[in-house]
């Protein structure tokens, strides 16, 4: 693991998200919302695409964007396993794009500062970017958690599905050399800062705060669930079967 | 406009007004100098380079952008320019000109206010009705057809409108 690794690890992170939040196209809730998830998953392509560039150059070995999204294998990728959940009910893509996004919200705005120029400058877009992604899902999670019985239990029954596959974000999987350079940031030190945003987003939904017990993970090692290989075969299909295929 | 295909590239200045022209492809009454995402026309042995910056990391535009700048160059007589994309600093509402703005009204988008208030805390504005003028406004959706924009609609004149969010 090394700088190329942890850009890849940020950049399939939001590359993952970006698959997912682009499958509810044509299949939101309502039109508006349509809109909404369409162009989150823009944001989340467009960060991808200037870290997995980015990644590409570092490696220095001939690959670009293109090549490292759709000509790896599933152990290769690097993306957390929370994003590659399936999307399940509203309240579940909801509950995923709330904790996602405030955790690269705290990232990208301590990366801002990385003694890497370039990282500190995709940083500083993405941090604007993805501080509307936090609005977004804090909002829908207080519509949906203190609005209806149906919104209030199925918010509830998403939040505690999904909560353990938030320990992976903070696990210690970036190396300690890039932190002490001041690249990288130590995933661990992101999740107080999450705690009291993602806390406080859950009251005020009146959506109970999940204990802390079973921590999956194995995402940053190339370890997946059952449902990323689906995600791939749709993300990487047109590009297997017309191998260099662009538009 | 700057004439001579073929002879010394114009002056930078000059280049700086032609790609500066270029309309915006998602909101075509405003340009990209008057956008704030042109940040830089330079001219040397190399030829000529100019930097342009996205809105928005997934800006679809971005390429339309450099396409059509090259193209505007190439007929200004200063042919395989090179368009490059600096991130940093990033784009900030608070770029867009006071003619951009002005353009964006008249054209029914309600323009973006500032992103730094001055103050301890910042009050959000009201925002005022691109038709009739009315700050009785709500938001219907806080995402649009691009990604810049959000969905509002006057309670008094009762018409949708478009409004650039600050960023």
């Amino acid at each position: 693991m090394d700088r190329f690794g942890y850009l890849v690890g940020l950049g399939d992170d939001a590359l993952v998200a970006a698959q997912r939040l682009a499958e509810w196209t044509a299949n939101a809730p309502e039109l508006e919302e349509d809109v909404a998830l369409a162009n989150i998953a823009l944001d989340q392509l467009g960060q991808a695409r200037l870290l997995l560039s980015y990644a590409a150059e570092v490696e220095g070995a001939g690959r670009d964007e293109d090549s490292l999204a759709y000509q790896r294998g599933e152990r290769e990728f690097r993306n957390c396993q929370l994003v590659e959940l399936p999307n399940g009910d509203f309240a579940v893509t909801i509950a995923k794009l709330l904790f996602l996004a405030t955790y690269q919200h705290g990232l990208y705005a301590a990366l801002r500062s990385s003694t890497d120029r370039r990282l500190a400058a995709i940083a500083a877009k993405a941090t604007k970017e993805t501080a509307y992604h936090v609005e977004h899902a804090a909002l829908w999670t207080r519509r949906l958690g203190d609005g209806t019985a149906v919104g209030h239990e199925r918010m509830t029954a998403a939040v505690e599905q999904v909560w353990p596959y938030t320990h992976e974000l903070f696990s210690d999987w970036v190396p300690h050399g890039l932190v002490a350079a001041g690249v990288a940031v130590a995933p661990g030190t992101l999740r107080a800062d999450w705690l009291s945003t993602v806390e406080s987003a859950l009251a005020e939904a009146t959506v109970p705060r999940p204990d802390d017990g079973w921590r999956p993970g194995g995402g940053r090692d190339g370890v997946h669930t059952e449902a990323m290989g689906y995600l791939l075969a749709e993300l990487q299909y047109l590009h297997r079967i017309f191998p260099g295929a662009a538009w | 406009m700057v004439t001579g295909a073929g002879t010394a590239p114009a002056a930078a200045v000059a280049l700086r007004e032609i790609a500066g022209a270029v309309p915006d492809p998602e909101l075509r009454v405003v340009s990209i100098a008057e956008l704030g995402i042109l940040r830089d026309v330079s001219t040397g042995p190399q030829g000529t380079v100019v930097t342009i910056t996205p809105t928005y990391s997934g800006c679809p535009a971005l390429a339309t952008i450099a396409a059509d700048v090259r193209d505007a160059l190439a007929a200004a007589g200063a042919p395989d320019a090179e368009v490059r994309v600096a991130l940093d600093p990033p784009w900030s509402t608070d770029d867009i000109t006071a003619a951009g703005r002005a353009k964006l009204a008249g054209a029914g988008i309600a323009p973006p206010g500032p992103t730094r208030l001055a103050g301890p805390v910042a009050l959000p504005l009201a925002v005022r009705c691109p038709r009739c003028g009315s700050a009785e406004t709500v938001e219907l959706s806080r995402f649009s057809a691009t990604p810049c924009t959000a969905l509002w609609r006057c309670t008094s004149c009762a018409e949708p409108f478009d409004r650039v969010k600050e960023h």
